[in-house]
């Protein structure tokens, strides 16, 4: 996608319930382009709820949450389009290779070039991107689940706990890729780990709401 | 949003013939369904009108077996998310829709021919009945698709596909039936018109009606 475009994500006044019990009410941020920000809070305060609700995953119960490209709204069915997601309950395909996942993202993207080979180089998966992710470590799908957040070149990255089942070079690839992400576009992690929370500027904690 | 829904398309055959997970169990049900018809009737010959019948018996119990997979299996290993955070809902609808129609029709391809040669059918008005088939099939998975779609975010997953895809195919499978046994007996275009007509309208309604409803059940 490139890094050009001026974005801004907004939350007004978000809450989210489920059935009657609140997550978490009046969530108020506005994020621009150049800015980190991570959400912290205890076990059950909302950290990956709020996450998937940014994602457009979950909606939220009340309140507002809007992203806007270039001053313009853009619409909810084509938000997936500026956000690259990582979290512990998105799987990919295990019948698949690692190249292979990448490959069918892009595809189903309709993402024109493959830039799959440039991605795997950069989270240290190449020289593996033939074997099939049945046979992949937990550390190894995390890194896949890495590429496949940033294969579109995304405006907007959100990580849910990036580093868990990672080894000290894979922290640092996560750490490469926030840090290029916060210098011109928007990078969002939940998490309540003190190596992931300092890769951000700023934070919201879901517990000082 | 054609050329997203063809890739998922594309990905769930590649995924099928690596995981063979609808394929195998589609397979053996069928072989299992005949040959208890053929051991059943021994040299009987049934009327047209119990062969259409069984046919579409066939039928509609194969695809309940396999067709719910499309959804129920990216649910259950959480791939959803994969394309919900890759595509517009509307693309995974038509791409499932596609992927399961293709598969219908091997079924069913497969299911008729197997019956052909088990019971030694003698069918009258072959291109009719093709087409009396082809419909059914096309309203047959276009149903299918939209209720593996809502029984993937269910509980209880096996029993809730045949309770609740049977009323709505209710009408279809009548009209299937009503022209398939009319066919095996010769009749021409005039004589299975109005069901011809039903089956058409039927498909276009639960394609819109799957295509307005989908985004609703896809996301949360």
């Amino acid at each position: 996608m490139g890094g050009l475009t001026d974005i801004r994500l907004e939350a007004v006044n978000l809450t989210k319930k489920f059935d009657r019990k609140t997550i978490f009410e009046n969530v108020n941020f506005e994020l621009t382009k150049k800015s980190s920000v991570a959400i912290t809070g205890r076990n059950g305060s909302g950290k990956s709820t709020l996450i998937k609700i940014i994602a457009n995953l979950l909606t939220q119960s009340s309140g507002e949450l809007n992203l806007f490209s270039d001053g313009k709204k853009v619409k909810k069915e084509i938000v997936y389009r500026y956000i690259g997601f990582v979290s512990p309950y998105l799987n990919l395909y295990d019948e698949f290779t690692g190249a292979e996942n990448l490959k069918i993202a892009s595809a189903i993207r309709g993402i024109s070039g493959d830039n799959s080979d440039s991605v795997l180089k950069q989270v240290g998966l190449f020289e593996r991107r033939h074997d099939l992710l049945k046979i992949y470590s937990s550390g190894m799908k995390q890194r896949l689940k890495i590429a496949f957040s940033i294969l579109h070149d995304p405006y907007i990255l959100l990580l849910d706990e990036p580093t868990s089942n990672l080894d000290l070079e894979g922290v640092s690839v996560v750490d490469d890729i926030a840090g290029g992400y916060k210098k011109d576009r928007i990078l969002i992690i939940a998490t309540n780990d003190a190596h992931e929370k300092s890769l951000c500027d700023s934070e919201i904690n879901l517990n000082k709401i | 949003m054609f050329k997203q829904a063809i890739a998922i398309c594309k990905k769930d055959f590649r995924s099928e013939i690596r995981t063979r997970y609808a394929i195998n169990a589609l397979l053996m049900f069928i072989i299992v369904v005949i040959s208890v018809i053929k051991f059943s009737l021994g040299e009987e010959k049934l009327s047209a009108e119990m062969n259409a019948g069984l046919i579409w018996i066939i039928i509609f119990f194969a695809t309940s077996n396999g067709l719910s997979r499309v959804f129920v299996s990216e649910e259950e290993r959480g791939t959803s998310l994969v394309l919900k955070l890759s595509s517009e809902a509307r693309s995974v609808i038509l791409g499932k829709l596609i992927f399961n129609t293709v598969l219908t029709f091997i079924i069913n391809f497969f299911i008729i021919i197997l019956y052909i040669l088990i019971t030694d059918l003698t069918i009258k008005n072959i291109a009719l009945f093709s087409l009396s088939v082809s419909l059914g099939t096309l309203g047959l998975s276009a149903v299918m698709t939209i209720i593996a779609a809502l029984i993937s975010k269910a509980g209880s997953k096996g029993t809730l596909y045949p309770v609740l895809s049977f009323p709505l195919l209710l009408p279809l499978m009548l009209a299937s039936i009503s022209s398939t046994w009319l066919t095996i007996e010769g009749a021409g275009l005039s004589a299975i018109a109005g069901e011809l007509q039903m089956m058409v309208s039927y498909t276009i309604v639960v394609i819109t009606a799957s295509f307005l409803l989908f985004e609703l059940i896809w996301n949360d």
